[in-house]
């Protein structure tokens, strides 16, 4: 294996990566005068930057988070150059918008991947191999214990306890941008065409889905509806509403939660999580490790999540590996 | 086996009470013989498979698994059969494989040698979906950790077959597991079982704090709480047994006083060794730990550390059961009870005479006794009921001692805290200006208060051993113990018993926390 020299050049720092040749920062967690955004989640996009290059769903997601953002609409495939580098961006299927980054500079390849999954998903483009040099990832669930079962199976769990319980309605806890939106797609593809009830937390990232051209069928407002029709139908709402108040407005409702860290079950204890649902917009570690497989670069550099994990296995599968210390990024986002 | 997964898993998400009773009563109504018996000595923790310990286990995930990977995902998920149970590789159509039986299961890790152990266990392992294989470890190395504790399984079980619990309770511990006579009365099959001639345990009486409360001499009789192990004898005339608080037959590690046991009858009381060094006194707890968990115990132990008993209350005298009676009826008992035991090995608690309740607590505070924990409280009146019952009895002890600590390592909590970083290694200051560790406390914080250590441990790491992380040495935490001992497991010297964290003093500065030597000083 060679040596890269794209240490050099690219500089990982606690609140972000700082690409020097092109004063610009991938995802920075403090605003900054050219940031190159991977995806629309609040740790990765934050407001304040004067100029961002991102998605334009990943614009669109900025716009109605933090109001009117100037910023620079590149789509998947599409390139562009910074001070020398050429920057192009590629779906990582992580969420509507997502993207990796890759640059190219002194003949070399580097793919920032922001957060990834590898699994279809019916809200967003599947994620693209791209081979390059410095492979940057993310190793949120870099665990061998963390295997994400096929969606399918979980779907069947959900429709199979709204089924059991006629009376009550299954109030799913899911994270506004991504899961939200892929638990009612998946819902959707199963052949489950019923009305699904929002969070009024929901509703605007939702609608944007939808103007953005991703069918979602027929959601309504828990707000605009009476408690009793809502027995035997399936409520979205973000994870912190479920044992809050708000839920007083539903008929006895069966909490479930949609999330990758569903599959420990003290996690799902911790949230109170009667029905676990285990659905990441992550990659497992199966596809962690196919991924660096796939890509084969000749150095690994690890952003956030369980770094010790990765670099560990690929050490064991003889390739060159080291763990970024960010800060920032939260651990339990997904 | 699936059925018994598919239990527990239900048992881990169902938050209310009677859902659990429901869950674990149709299930022992459904399911045939020996399996529920099985399960169900598996919730009230009487199952035991000697050979498989956590070890096994371990060995099992390590040929399987890289080490590091392991250790970091254990640290993760917290707990180390779910953390294998979801690492172990799966096993295409596992459908296709016949999912062995609970019984058949029993069978084979009761046989199996401890050094065969691992490969039975894998090779039950790679026939099971991730749910069954983290169903069948924790069967077979106990403590299902679902929520359920002994009493709720008995009364689970009471509901499936309409008994009364209060009835179970009175024949369990003179059966064994898989209770095949305790079904068939259950199921109106047989008569309650027989259990004339075998001495047997029954429930102890336990007492509440007695926090800001103040009652009425009058009502309440007091004692002292002496520091050793709280044990009840039982004796039929052609044999005695030994049990600890959770009902353990604890007879083998005790012969001496087994022995000097020749009456018939229930007696509670509190197990103590003389210490040379107190005149014979009671000795300290810490004395008495040299003898505990031992299976068998050498003739040198017997002569350094010689064990007795101080007697509380009687439960039978002869065949005569006397629960019902008041605790003033029972100590009159015991007072003729108790001068026919061998006096070198048993004595009576005797009663504080405190006039009043302020009396009392000059008595508290004068004690110096190392073997004293505090002050127990009796209404004189309660019958001798099993568990908790409010205002019947109340334990009263000693304050804690305190000191100022510096948090230099935290680690990953287990089962419900498995995210937290809520262990912690504290030090104070040797002259020399550096942190020692005095000791490691788990408990004592409000959920708040965890987030807040949780949080500042995140954002103050500076060093990762595998899952231990260092931290700035900022954070300083008021520990409270119950006694602080020599030691050789801490840098320091010592240890402290029972330590929690009863105050963090995010106001004092790390270097004005208390000195080595002054702990030092404390040492019983």
């Amino acid at each position: 294996m060679g040596m890269t020299k794209a240490a050099q050049w690219i500089e990982p720092h606690p609140h972000g990566i700082y690409i020097k040749p092109a004063d610009a920062w991938i995802d920075p967690s403090r605003p900054v005068s050219r940031a190159l955004v991977t995806h629309g989640h609040a740790d990765h996009a934050r407001s304040g930057h004067e100029k961002v290059w991102a998605t334009p769903e990943t614009l669109a997601i900025m716009g109605l988070r933090y109001g009117v953002t100037s910023g620079q609409a590149i789509s998947y495939g599409d390139g562009f150059e910074l001070g020398g580098v050429k920057i192009s961006y590629h779906s990582a299927g992580h969420v509507l918008g997502s993207a990796q980054i890759l640059m190219e500079y002194a003949g070399e390849r580097v793919v920032a991947t922001g957060d990834y999954k590898r699994r279809a998903d019916p809200t967003c483009a599947p994620f693209e191999v791209v081979p390059c040099d410095v492979f940057i990832t993310e190793a949120t669930f870099a665990l061998p214990v963390f295997r994400h079962p096929d969606t399918a199976i979980e779907i069947d769990k959900l429709l199979s306890a709204r089924t059991a319980n006629p009376d009550r309605c299954i109030l799913v806890g899911a994270y506004a941008l991504g899961k939200a939106q892929r638990v009612i797609g998946e819902l959707r593809k199963a052949g489950y065409h019923s009305p699904i009830y929002l969070h009024g937390a929901l509703e605007k990232m939702c609608h944007l889905y939808q103007t953005l051209g991703v069918d979602l069928g027929d959601i309504r407002s828990v707000m605009d509806t009476k408690k009793d029709d809502m027995r035997g139908a399936i409520i979205v709402a973000p994870p912190s509403a479920l044992n809050d108040r708000w839920s007083r407005r539903l008929p006895d409702p069966l909490t479930a939660m949609a999330s990758g860290w569903m599959r420990v079950r003290q996690r799902a204890r911790q949230r109170n999580v009667e029905l676990p649902l285990i659905m990441s917009d992550h990659a497992d570690w199966d596809e962690l490790t196919q991924t660096m497989k796939d890509v084969a670069p000749s150095e690994t550099w690890v952003t956030h999540g369980r770094e010790d994990a990765l670099v560990r296995w690929c050490e064991l599968n003889q390739m060159k590996a080291r763990a970024l210390e960010m800060v920032g990024r939260e651990e339990e986002d997904d | 086996m699936h059925a018994f997964s598919n239990l527990l898993d239900n048992l881990i998400y169902t938050r209310s009470r009677n859902g659990k009773l429901r869950l674990i009563s149709d299930y022992l109504k459904k399911a045939s013989d020996p399996d529920r018996g099985w399960v169900l000595a598996a919730l009230t923790g009487d199952l035991d498979f000697p050979n498989v310990k956590a070890s096994a286990m371990r060995n099992m995930a390590m040929e399987r698994v890289d080490e590091t990977l392991f250790k970091l995902s254990r640290d993760f998920v917290g707990d180390t059969a779910e953390t294998i149970a979801l690492i172990w590789p799966d096993i295409k159509d596992v459908e296709a494989f016949d999912t062995p039986s609970i019984g058949e299961i029993v069978d084979e890790l009761a046989a199996v040698s401890r050094s065969d152990a691992p490969k039975l266990l894998s090779n039950f392992m790679d026939r099971m979906t991730p749910n069954e294989r983290y169903a069948l470890l924790k069967f077979a190395t106990g403590g299902m950790r679902v929520g359920v504790s002994a009493r709720l399984a008995k009364t689970a079980l009471g509901q499936a077959f309409d008994l009364a619990v209060e009835d179970i309770e009175e024949v369990w511990h003179a059966l064994t597991p898989p209770y095949s006579e305790l079904f068939a009365w259950g199921e109106g099959n047989a008569e309650r079982p027989d259990l004339d001639g075998v001495a047997f345990f029954r429930p102890f009486m336990l007492a509440h704090p007695l926090e800001d409360k103040i009652v009425d001499m009058t009502d309440y009789a007091a004692e002292w709480k002496w520091d050793g192990i709280r044990i009840q004898i039982a004796g039929t005339g052609h044999e005695t047994k030994l049990f600890s608080r959770g009902g353990d037959d604890i007879t083998a590690a005790f012969p001496d006083i087994a022995n000097a046991f020749q009456s018939t009858g229930v007696v509670d009381g509190e197990l103590l060794v003389r210490g040379e060094f107190q005149g014979g006194e009671a000795a300290s707890f810490n004395a008495l730990q040299q003898r505990l968990g031992r299976k068998k115990v050498s003739a040198k132990m017997l002569n350094d550390y010689p064990a007795f008993v101080r007697l509380y209350d009687i439960l039978f005298n002869g065949d005569i059961d006397l629960r019902e009676q008041s605790w003033t009826y029972r100590r009159k008992e015991l007072e003729k009870f108790v001068p026919l035991l061998d006096i070198e090995r048993f004595d009576i608690s005797s009663i504080l005479e405190a006039r009043d309740f302020n009396h009392l607590t000059e008595l508290r505070e004068g004690t110096r006794d190392a073997a004293i924990e505090g002050v127990m409280l009796k209404r004189r009146d309660s019958a001798y009921l099993s568990g908790r019952k409010t205002g019947l009895w109340y334990k009263w002890k000693r304050d804690p001692l305190v000191a100022d600590c510096v948090m230099m390592y935290a680690q990953r909590g287990s089962g419900k805290r498995s995210s937290f970083y809520s262990d912690y290694t504290f030090g104070c200051w040797t002259e020399d200006g550096e942190l020692y560790p005095v000791g490691k406390a788990y408990s004592g914080f409000t959920n708040e208060e965890l987030k807040m250590l949780d949080r500042f441990v995140r954002k103050n790491t500076i060093n990762r051993f595998g899952p231990v992380r260092e931290v700035e040495k900022t954070m300083v935490l008021e520990v409270a113990f119950d006694s602080i001992h020599q030691s050789k497991r801490h840098k320091s010297g010592l240890a402290m018993r029972f330590p929690r964290i009863s105050r963090i003093r995010t106001d004092k500065p790390a270097a004005e926390a208390d000195q080595v030597a002054t702990l030092k000083k404390m040492v019983t």
